[in-house]
C-alpha cells in the first residue's frame, strides 16, 4: 500500500500546503537575505549588486567582532544558569512530597504568558529609584544607594542575562522532570536495595541517564538564546552603549532602525551561518544519542 | 461491569498470593520516597526559592497594580502596598483606549494561527507518519531547521515579501510570519503521536475498500484527536507568547496592535504610568492563566512528546 506510485502522489498533496507555507515565508526569505547581503538595498525599491563590500564593511569596523564574542558570551551565561537552574528545579519538583502538582503548574507563567508582559514586570523590578530589586536591596542595607540595573553597561548585561533565563527555565525544567520521570523505577529501588543513598542514586542513576536529555535541551537552548530579541529589545533597546547589543539587536538596528537592508541582510548571514553551525551539532547529537540507545 | 468480572476481581485481591508481592512493593516504594524531616524542611526551602525566582515579577507586578501611584514613587521601597487600590484597574480602560481590543486582537491572532497550523499539519503529519516516500527524512529534517531560524533574522526579506503581498499593517502581517514558525515542530509533534496509531488500522480500512483520504477522515482523525489537541494548544500558547516582533515591524496600526505592542507603545513613553501597565498586563493574561491550570496536562504532554522522543 505505502510503496506505490499513487500513494507517493497521495502523501505529497498532504504535503502540499506546508510545504508551499514553509518554502514561501522560510526558505525563500533565507535565500533573499543572502541575495540581499550582496546589494545596497534601501528603502528605495531598486538596488544594485555590490560584492563583498557589505561583508568587507562590517568586519573592516572593528565593533561587529565584539558583538559576535558579546552574543557568545550572553548566549553561555544564560544557556549554562538555565540548564543549572532547570536541572535544580527538576530535582525538586520531582520529590514525593505534598503539593507536587500545584508547584508544578506554578512553574510554568513564564513560559505561558507572552514574553513581553513578563520583560515588562522586570523593567519595572529593575527600576533604580522604586524597583523591587534595587528596593530590597537597601531596606536590608546591601548597598548605600539605589541601583539602576538598566542606566549602566555592566549590570545591564546580567539583568538581561537573568530575565532571559527566568524566561526559559520553566520549559527546561518541566522537560528535565519528564526525562527523569522517565527513568524506571526498579533501578532506583535496586539500588536502594543494595543500600546506596539518594545523593549516590542521583549521580549514579540520574545523572548518567539525563545526559541524552541534557545534552539534547543544551543544544535547543543554545539556539534559542542565540536568537533571543525580545527580552534584550524591551529592557535596553541594546544599551547603555551598545553593552546589550548582541547579533539579533545589531542586524536589526541596521536592518530596521537605519533601514540599510543591504548590510543588515549581511549580518543576518553571519547570524544564519552560527545557526547553521549549532543545527548541524544538534541533528549529529540526536543521531548518536539515538544510535547510543538503540545498542 | 458484569457480576462475574466483578466476584473474580474480588477473589483475586482476597486470595493471599496476590496480595503479598502487592503490598510489598508498595512499602519499598513508599520507603525510597521517605524524607527525614530536615530532608523534606530542604525541600520546601528549595522549592521556595525557586517558585520566588519563577514568580517575583507576578507578584511584584500584582503588588503594583495594587499601589497608588503615588506610593509607587515613595521611597523608602516596600513590597506591600500600604494603602490598597483598585483604581488602577478603572484608570487603564481610558489611559489605554484599545485595551480591550489589544486583547481581543492577541486571542483573535492566536486562534487564526491555530486553526491555520492545524489545517495544515494534519495532513502533513499523516504523510510523515505513514508513507515511505523518497526524500521524507530529508524534508522531516528540513522542517526541523526551519525551527532553529527565528523570525528576527528573516525579518528584511519578510518586510518586504509581506509589503509585495500588500499585508503590512494588517492582521495577516502577524497571522502568516507566525504561524510559518509554529508549523514545524506541530508537524514533528502529531508525527510521533501517528506513528503510534496501528497500521493494521489503515490496512483494514483498505481492504474494506475505504479511499485513502476516507481512511485519513473517518479511522486516522478520531484516533488522532487527542494528538491534535495537545497539537492546538501548544501552538496557542506558542502563538500567544511570541507575538512581539512581526507585530512590532509590520504593524503600525493601533487597531491591529496585538496586547504586547499595545502595551509596549504605552511602556515607550516617557513617564510610565506603571501600576496601571501592571493592572492592563494582569487582566490581559488573565484568561489564559486559568486556562493554562485546567490545561497543564496537556501541556506537559506536548513538551515532551515533542522533545524527549523523536
Amino acid at each position: 500500500m505505502t510503496s506505490t506510485r499513487s500513494a507517493t502522489l497521495f502523501a505529497f498533496a498532504l504535503l502540499a500546503p506546508a510545504l508551499i507555507y514553509i518554502l514561501t515565508i522560510v526558505a525563500y526569505p533565507l535565500f533573499d537575505t543572502i541575495v540581499l547581503s550582496f546589494t545596497n538595498a534601501s528603502l528605495r525599491q531598486e538596488y544594485d549588486f555590490v560584492g563583498w563590500a557589505n561583508y568587507q564593511r562590517i568586519f573592516g569596523a572593528g565593533n561587529f567582532t565584539e558583538v559576535i564574542i558579546r552574543t557568545f558570551i550572553w548566549t553561555f551565561f544564560s544557556v549554562s544558569m538555565k540548564m543549572l537552574i532547570g536541572m535544580c528545579g527538576a530535582v525538586l519538583l520531582n520529590a514525593a512530597i505534598p503539593g507536587q502538582t500545584l508547584f508544578r503548574i506554578l512553574t510554568m507563567p513564564p513560559w505561558i504568558v507572552p514574553m513581553a508582559i513578563g520583560i515588562f514586570m522586570w523593567g519595572w523590578m529593575y527600576n533604580g529609584q522604586f524597583g523591587m530589586i534595587s528596593g530590597l536591596l537597601q531596606n536590608f542595607g546591601l548597598t548605600n544607594g539605589p541601583i539602576a540595573f538598566l542606566a549602566y553597561g555592566n549590570t545591564a548585561f546580567w539583568a538581561t542575562i537573568v530575565t532571559d533565563v527566568w524566561i526559559g527555565v520553566p520549559m527546561v525544567t518541566i522537560y528535565f522532570l519528564a526525562a527523569m520521570q522517565s527513568i524506571p523505577k526498579d533501578l532506583y529501588e535496586a539500588a536502594w536495595t543494595d543500600g546506596a543513598g539518594r545523593f549516590y542514586r542521583f549521580r549514579r542513576i540520574t545523572v548518567p541517564l539525563m545526559v541524552p536529555a541534557i545534552i539534547t535541551m543544551s543544544l535547543l537552548s543554545l539556539i534559542a538564546t542565540f536568537n533571543s530579541f525580545d527580552i534584550i529589545w524591551i529592557l535596553t533597546q541594546g544599551g547603555p552603549s551598545g553593552s546589550t547589543t548582541t547579533m539579533i539587536i545589531d542586524t536589526y538596528k541596521t536592518a530596521m532602525g537605519s533601514r540599510k537592508y543591504g548590510e543588515g541582510a549581511a549580518r543576518a548571514v553571519v547570524i544564519s551561518i552560527f545557526v547553521t553551525i549549532f543545527c548541524i551539532t544538534y541533528f549529529r547529537a540526536v543521531r548518536r544519542l539515538q544510535q547510543g540507545e538503540a545498542k | 461491569m458484569t457480576d462475574v468480572a466483578r466476584s473474580t476481581e474480588i477473589a483475586a485481591v482476597d486470595s493471599p498470593a496476590s496480595v503479598k508481592p502487592k503490598a510489598r512493593t508498595r512499602s519499598a516504594k513508599a520507603m525510597i520516597d521517605r524524607y527525614k524531616w530536615y530532608e523534606v524542611a530542604a525541600l520546601y526551602a528549595g522549592l521556595a526559592v525557586f517558585l520566588f525566582f519563577v514568580l517575583a515579577p507576578f507578584i511584584e507586578g500584582f503588588l503594583v497594580s495594587l499601589k497608588p501611584l503615588a506610593q509607587l514613587f515613595s521611597r523608602p521601597y516596600s513590597f506591600i502596598p500600604k494603602t490598597w487600590s483598585f483604581d488602577a484597574y478603572v484608570s487603564m480602560w481610558t489611559s489605554v483606549p484599545a485595551l480591550g481590543l489589544h486583547i481581543f486582537n492577541s486571542f483573535f491572532i492566536s486562534a487564526v494561527v491555530t486553526l491555520i497550523v492545524v489545517v495544515i499539519v494534519v495532513p502533513a503529519a499523516y504523510a510523515f507518519a505513514r508513507f515511505n516516500f523518497a526524500g521524507a527524512g530529508l524534508m522531516l529534517g528540513g522542517f526541523l531547521a526551519v525551527n532553529m531560524f527565528s523570525g528576527a533574522v528573516l525579518l528584511i526579506p519578510l518586510f518586504r515579501l509581506m509589503r509585495t503581498l500588500g499585508l503590512l499593517n494588517s492582521y495577516w502581517a502577524m497571522i502568516v510570519p507566525g504561524a510559518a514558525f509554529l508549523i514545524p515542530s506541530s508537524i514533528w509533534l502529531l508525527r510521533t503521536y501517528m506513528l503510534r496509531i496501528p497500521r493494521e488500522l489503515d490496512e483494514a480500512a483498505w481492504v474494506d475498500g475505504a479511499s485513502r483520504l476516507y481512511t485519513l477522515r473517518r479511522v486516522i482523525l478520531p484516533l488522532a484527536m487527542p494528538g491534535i489537541v495537545v497539537v492546538a494548544i501548544m501552538t496557542f500558547i506558542g502563538a500567544y507568547a511570541q507575538q512581539f516582533i512581526f507585530a512590532l515591524t509590520f504593524n503600525s496600526k493601533t487597531e491591529f496592535m496585538p496586547l504586547p505592542i499595545g502595551l509596549f507603545a504605552f511602556f515607550g513613553k516617557q513617564e510610565v504610568i506603571w501600576n496601571e501597565l501592571m493592572a492592563a498586563s494582569f487582566v490581559g493574561i488573565l484568561p489564559v492563566m486559568i486556562v493554562i491550570v485546567f490545561l497543564q496536562r496537556y501541556l506537559v504532554a506536548g513538551l515532551t512528546a515533542g522533545a524527549v522522543k523523536q
